[in-house]
């Protein structure tokens, strides 16, 4: 027992790791305040193209989510990371983590938006039109505000998982909270600085977590 | 050189692809493996977790939702770094794929007991008491006429949940796994060129793509009706 909290609950070194850490979480809360926008806008315009009446349109997009949905997130990460510098393109962390999570978060974000807004009734769209709306005015005071709520436990649910994944970018040495108590174990030969940070995507993502469990019981119900 | 011939020499060189070709082909096979083993006992362990839970007893239900709950909050990757750079110092050495597999499975777990359970709660109590008037015991009624009306609506979101755990066997090339993504980028740093990237890119599209689209039929095919 004398030996868990000696490597894993060790306070003196959680202390002295503390201000690495914080500095990392507040990467991590920066992280998730670019990519969580960028990924929702680009989803929205997803979800917008995808449903189309034009194939013109419709299918290069079907083919572009289905295409980022393939891939692994840290794979498109790497990939920018250390594939573009090749074709002389040689983007800093931050912007190849952004380019990543727009890549893959904006086509999960579209397809939820989608089944929203499918599952909202053509006389929606017909009635909004009728008083005088235009198509895209229609959308978005009408058809999105339904669409939204109710797809709100999936959109919720999903920026979890972003929220989650910004930890990848650890391996490309942005230090955000996971490289920060990364390094902080490195240097103290102790993990108390990971459960430190695990306690911090805890302290974040515990109600949100709790929340989804209330929605999607309450769905059930 | 000029422009194109240099993207050709670093994206698609050939006498690269021959020679890393055989080693991303064992990462296809390690990837394909890794997946299949969390996805029967992710689903498995979240089965019989559901099934307990089901059951009503306070106690276990608490250290259930306790798991389910810090499963679906911690990062994947923070795990993966927990299990595999922290537990040798009290003892508790695995390999790298030991800790992947048994991370990514305790994570499809903890998402696959909640589903289940949604699925479970959904089904009129009506169908309950039915059963039970005919004198099946509470497990059988469970086994015989809860679980098959509940397993259909947990098909979509347990697909989509499915699918994306098993792509993060690409975190598995953070701890030395041989998976796809570390032979493409051990094969890039020795080779000190791109063509190995887009091979590893190659494979990861063979084999998720496929899986993409069975997710989106599957979708179509079970609609998960919302009220």
């Amino acid at each position: 027992m004398d030996i868990l909290v000696e490597n894993f609950f060790n306070l003196a070194i959680m202390q002295s790791a503390l201000p690495t850490v914080l500095t990392g979480f507040g990467m991590t809360l920066l992280l998730v305040a670019v990519v969580v926008p960028v990924g929702f806008a680009g989803g929205l315009l997803v979800a917008l193209v995808s449903g189309a009446r034009s194939r013109l349109l419709r299918w290069p997009m079907i083919a572009y989510v289905d295409f980022f949905r393939a891939f692994p997130p840290l794979v498109l990460l790497i990939f920018i990371h250390a594939g573009l510098p090749f074709a002389g393109i040689d983007l800093p962390a931050f912007a190849a983590v952004t380019l990543a999570f727009f890549l893959n978060t904006s086509c999960y974000y579209g397809e939820i938006l989608r089944a929203g807004i499918e599952s909202i009734g053509k006389g929606q769209m017909e009635a909004a039109r009728s008083t005088g709306l235009t198509k895209l005015l229609a959308m978005t005071n009408v058809i999105l505000p339904q669409a939204v709520r109710n797809v709100l436990p999936d959109l919720i649910s999903n920026t979890l998982e972003v929220v989650k994944l910004t930890s990848i970018a650890s391996v490309v040495a942005l230090p955000e909270l996971l490289y920060s108590a990364e390094m902080a174990r490195s240097i103290s030969y102790n993990a108390s600085p990971i459960i430190l940070a695990a306690g911090l995507y805890l302290l974040l993502l515990w109600p949100v977590v709790r929340l989804l469990s209330r929605l999607e019981h309450r769905l059930a119900a | 050189m000029n422009d194109w011939d240099r993207f050709v020499f670093s994206f698609f060189n050939s006498d690269v692809i021959e020679q890393y070709l055989p080693s991303i082909v064992d990462g296809f096979f390690l990837t394909c493996l890794l997946a299949i083993q969390i996805v029967v006992a992710g689903i498995a362990l979240g089965l019989v977790l559901a099934l307990i839970r089901s059951l009503k007893f306070t106690p276990v239900d608490l250290l259930i939702v306790l798991y389910a709950d810090l499963l679906r909050a911690l990062p994947p990757l923070v795990l993966i770094i927990l299990f595999y750079f922290a537990l040798p110092s009290v003892g508790i050495s695995m390999s790298g794929f030991t800790v992947v597999w048994l991370t990514l499975t305790l994570v499809l777990g903890a998402f696959a007991e909640e589903i289940f359970r949604a699925g479970i709660v959904s089904i009129d109590k009506g169908q309950w008491q039915a059963a039970r008037s005919t004198g099946l015991t509470h497990i059988q009624t469970l086994i015989s006429v809860v679980l098959p009306q509940a397993i259909r609506i947990t098909v979509p979101p347990l697909t989509n949940r499915t699918i994306a755990i098993t792509k993060n066997t690409a975190l598995g090339s953070v701890v030395g796994v041989g998976e796809i993504l570390n032979q493409a980028t051990t094969a890039q740093s020795f080779s000190g060129n791109a063509s190995p990237l887009m091979l590893g890119a190659a494979a990861y599209l063979l084999l998720f793509i496929p899986v993409v689209v069975f997710g989106r039929w599957i979708e179509t095919r079970f609609a998960w009706k919302r009220q």
